[in-house]
């Protein structure tokens, strides 16, 4: 009897560290959960040419899990629709299709961005090296390239959130340029 | 053989020769051409143009299945690299990243001479304010990214706007790097051939070359495979097909009759007398064709199998008709009917001369010159050589046989007009759904080819170019300037949505007038850069940082003007080389349309390019309407030839009545084998339409047979019996066609075989009762 309990209680003390530090499984796991939805967001460019960030503002919707619409209304309207393995970019009555196997820039961007809102651990894990810190309330995850081909133009990726929102999403690129977006849902669909 | 006898033989032979001779020395094809108008309309000769030598035309599509997306992606990458030596090929694109670099660079570094935007006013103050204002609220996009490192050598984003006009047709998916079908299970290339797309050896030369490399880069590995399409495999393959069956079918045709043949004549010199008209009729058909045509097309020598048949029936007539009688008696009393006999044949075939469909006229005057030769060799060689040996087999009992039968025969009249009735209102009935409305009916290409190639364009989103606008000139300068336009006015469609965009060779090789005006706007060095300083005051891109703009622009300044020569290596420069056209009419451009939606409204756009010039082409519609045309005219020319033969027999049956009798069995004979074809599920063509003018005019041979009984003498049994296998060697040659998987041919054989047979019977049905005997 006594025996039981102390297996018991052995085996809750080996549980309760695992419940309480958040790890990456979890993280994904809830955002694989998230089936779509909408948000604002709003991007600022920092680029070395320019004394002055260009910021862009607009609507994201997402439906899982692999249908990512982003609608700029600022500075120009645009539409970038990313589905399967193809990006359409709508701008000024033009509408440019890329398939975008054939663009490992393009790629590492479509994978760092789809593979964290889908929760898709293994298509992250192919191109970075994930680091995850703080709690399931406000976490804080970092992708660092692992190809080489990658990190010749990102340096690291940070992507912030709260559960199964992403909240922030950071692109640090290799010519010192970065791009910092923050994202705001809107609830209630 | 006496001394006329031999030489009417020498005369023939050297005849003969001086055929062989010819015949040796003539182009033979098997190429689309038998399908193309010979009197084209501007925008036919557009369709021609294209399908002979257009761009389209030497396009090959391949796809590589088998083993997983990577192994595919090194073997399209390997077969590119082994395709791109060699002379076969002008492009070999499979998607492989870099294998762009060389048009972006030159785009780069041309771009103030093509880019349409360059004008005065964009190097002003404001202009360039708003330009570079464009790009640097471009750099908020992800595609701005790309374009970042280029802003301090082109602010004003000429390049974007040159990749701009490029994009719009849909690129094909990738897998691994490469292109790759919509499902990923194969990978996708495209090339163009050196040779013609008319160049059928080229054509076939570049097929193989692609096979064998495809085989040595897999090692002979089963596990792929390679399936190729285009235009180019068609015309191989069409002409493999054509080859084969041009001697199977003569064969089996010639087997069949020589059986016939030797069970009648049973004497070998006899049989070979009996073929001599037949082998002249088929020497002179080609020889006539090839001094008429200069090219014989594949399909017409098919139709010898056909030729075979009716020729023979001169010589059948000869010896079974004479067999008792003798050569002058023949010639008194049968001859002149045989003659009447070739003449409606001639009638029939004749008309075919006067189509615009190079094929069927070919077809004519094959026929006809084949049956005229068959015949005269018949008159007035064959008795000299022939003498007396006449030995055959006697018929009589067969020729008793059947006029017994056709004593009792006369009892099918009624039901064969009931058939023929049923088979009227049914025809009648079905109106809307017995004619197949598609050129591609007539085509040899199988609809297993047809399959893949469909699946193939998709996969790869190939153009299929069925909008174009043409517009022609005296040299390439005014060519181009045409083109820039045309362009102009399609600008306005595009902004108003009527079409997505175009291409033009103008995009690519601007005419040196656009050039010298786009140069001649852009500023001097010192005045750009002043007003460099005042445009930027307020942007967040410093004027300081743009040296290598005003670097890139001064170079701009004293850049020679763009040449042809100056695309060489680009992807580019093929597509210049494809839409700018240099015939023997001077020169055109094409400028292919994008649709908006899935069809273009002809009359907005005709409307558009009122008065330019230009010339707008719906390629299905032009080839629906070519289609059309011909189906028209042979219409017209069924009813010419209806009508020809009708006189022929009038004039000299000169009896209202005994007219009607021959011409009964006829029409009733079309009626009933129509319907036939049609419950057998038949969907007919304009060849079904020449096949039941040819039961007419063929038919009527048979028919005439019984008329001569009405005001002479009975038909002799030899006669009938000579009737009976006349008939079946037509039928067994035109039946032979029947087999054929060329449709051309197929049609033909369909409606003529089983025509000719019905065409005895009814005559026989309603010879008027006593006259067979």
């Amino acid at each position: 009897m006594n025996r039981l309990l102390l297996c018991g209680l052995l085996l809750a003390a080996l549980a309760l560290p695992a419940s309480a530090a958040f790890d990456v499984g979890q993280l994904m796991a809830g955002l694989a959960a998230h089936k779509g939805g909408r948000a604002k967001f709003v991007e600022k460019k920092y680029i070395s040419l320019l004394d002055k960030p260009v910021v862009s503002t607009g609507e994201m919707s997402y439906s899982a899990p692999d249908r990512l619409e982003k609608r700029t209304l600022t500075p120009k309207p645009e539409i970038l629709v990313l589905d399967k393995d193809k990006v359409s970019i709508e701008r000024e009555q033009q509408k440019l299709t890329i398939s975008i196997a054939n663009q490992p820039e393009a790629l590492a961007f479509v994978d760092s961005i789809r593979g964290t809102l889908s929760g898709n651990r293994a298509a992250l894990e192919k191109s970075y090296a994930l680091h995850l810190s703080g709690t399931s309330d406000k976490w804080v995850l970092t992708l660092l390239p692992s190809d080489q081909r990658i990190s010749a133009v990102i340096l690291r990726i940070v992507v912030t959130g709260s559960r199964n929102q992403v909240l922030g999403i950071e692109y640090l690129q290799a010519d010192g340029d970065r791009s910092v977006m923050s994202i705001e849902p809107i609830t209630g669909k | 053989m006496s001394g006329r006898a031999a030489r009417s033989f020498l005369l023939w032979l050297l005849a003969m020769l001086v055929g062989a001779v010819i015949v040796w020395n003539s182009r033979f094809t098997a190429d689309m051409s038998f399908f193309l108008p010979a009197r084209p309309t501007a925008e036919q000769q557009v369709l021609v143009d294209q399908l002979k030598e257009g761009a389209v035309s030497r396009l090959l599509m391949i796809a590589i299945a088998g083993g997983d997306a990577g192994q595919r992606a090194g073997l399209s990458r390997e077969l590119r690299r082994r395709l791109s030596g060699g002379p076969d090929f002008r492009s070999v694109q499979n998607g492989e990243a870099g294998s762009q670099d060389a048009d972006r660079d030159f785009l780069l570094s041309h771009r103030y001479l093509l880019s349409p935007a360059v004008t005065p006013e964009r190097f002003t103050e404001d202009g360039l304010r708003a330009a570079i204002g464009d790009s640097i609220d471009r750099l908020a996009s992800p595609a701005g990214m790309m374009l970042k490192e280029l802003l301090p050598r082109d602010p004003t984003g000429e390049l974007v706007a040159l990749l701009g006009t490029l994009a719009g047709a849909a690129e094909p998916a990738s897998r691994a790097g490469v292109w790759a079908s919509r499902d990923g299970e194969r990978a996708m290339l495209l090339v163009q051939t050196a040779a013609l797309g008319s160049d059928t050896d080229g054509q076939q030369a570049a097929i193989e070359r692609i096979r064998r490399e495809f085989a040595a880069s897999t090692g002979g590995n089963p596990q792929f495979t390679l399936q190729l399409s285009g235009p180019g495999l068609f015309a191989v393959n069409s002409r493999q097909t054509i080859k084969n069956e041009v001697t199977r079918l003569s064969l089996i045709s010639s087997l069949a009759i020589i059986a016939v043949l030797l069970f009648v004549y049973r004497s070998p010199r006899l049989l070979g007398l009996g073929l001599l008209p037949v082998v002249s009729g088929t020497l002179a058909g080609i020889v006539a064709v090839s001094l008429a045509f200069g090219t014989v097309f594949g399909i017409t020598v098919g139709f010898g199998a056909a030729l075979i048949g009716e020729s023979v029936d001169y010589a059948i007539y000869y010896f079974v008709q004479a067999g008792r009688s003798g050569a002058d008696t023949w010639r008194q009393r049968f001859w002149p009917t045989v003659r009447l006999g070739v003449l409606t044949s001639v009638a029939g075939f004749g008309v075919l001369l006067f189509s615009g469909f190079p094929g069927l006229a070919q077809l004519g005057l094959y026929a006809l010159t084949g049956v005229v030769t068959a015949a005269l060799v018949t008159r007035f060689v064959l008795p000299k050589l022939s003498g007396d040996a006449r030995q055959i087999r006697d018929l009589r009992p067969l020729g008793q046989r059947l006029q017994a039968a056709i004593d009792r025969l006369h009892i099918l009249r009624w039901p064969f007009l009931a058939l023929a009735l049923a088979a009227a209102v049914l025809l009648a009935g079905a109106r809307g759904e017995l004619w197949n409305p598609e050129l591609s009916a007539l085509s040899p290409v199988s609809a297993a080819d047809r399959d893949i190639d469909m699946a193939l364009r998709a996969d790869l989103g190939a153009p299929d170019s069925r909008y174009l606008v043409l517009v022609s000139g005296d040299d390439r300068e005014s060519v181009l300037q045409a083109a820039e336009a045309a362009g102009n006015r399609l600008d306005r469609l595009v902004a108003d949505g009527l079409i997505a965009g175009y291409d033009s060779p103008a995009r690519f090789l601007p005419s040196l007038a656009s050039q010298a005006q786009r140069q001649g706007s852009l500023p001097e060095t010192d005045e750009l850069r002043r007003r460099l300083a005042t445009a930027l005051a307020d942007s967040p891109l410093a004027a300081a940082r743009l040296e290598p703009f005003l670097a890139d622009l001064a170079n701009a300044r004293r850049q020679a003007p763009l040449s042809r020569n100056d695309l060489d290596g680009t992807h580019l420069g093929l597509a210049v080389d494809a839409l700018l056209v240099h015939g023997s009419r001077g020169w055109s451009a094409l400028l292919p349309l994008r649709p908006a939606a899935d069809d273009i409204d002809a009359s907005r756009l005709r409307a558009a390019l009122t008065g330019s010039g230009a010339l707008f082409i719906d390629m299905k519609a032009e080839f629906d309407q070519l289609y059309d045309d011909y189906l028209q005219e042979a219409m017209l020319l069924s009813l010419s030839g209806l009508g020809a033969v009708l006189l022929l027999l009038a004039a000299t049956l000169r009896s209202a009545r005994r007219l009607a009798a021959v011409m009964l069995p006829l029409l009733l004979a079309v009626v009933i084998v129509i319907a036939g074809l049609h419950l057998a599920g038949e969907r007919l063509h304009l060849l079904h339409l020449i096949g039941m003018l040819l039961i007419v005019a063929v038919g009527s041979n048979y028919a005439l047979f019984f008329d001569r009984t009405a005001d002479s003498q009975p038909l002799a049994p030899e006669t009938l019996a000579s009737m009976l296998i006349a008939t079946t060697t037509t039928s067994i040659g035109f039946g032979t066609l029947a087999l054929s998987e060329v449709p051309v041919l197929h049609a033909v054989g369909v409606t003529v075989g089983p025509g000719a047979i019905l065409t005895l019977l009814l005559a026989a049905v309603f010879v008027s009762r006593g006259n067979a005997r």
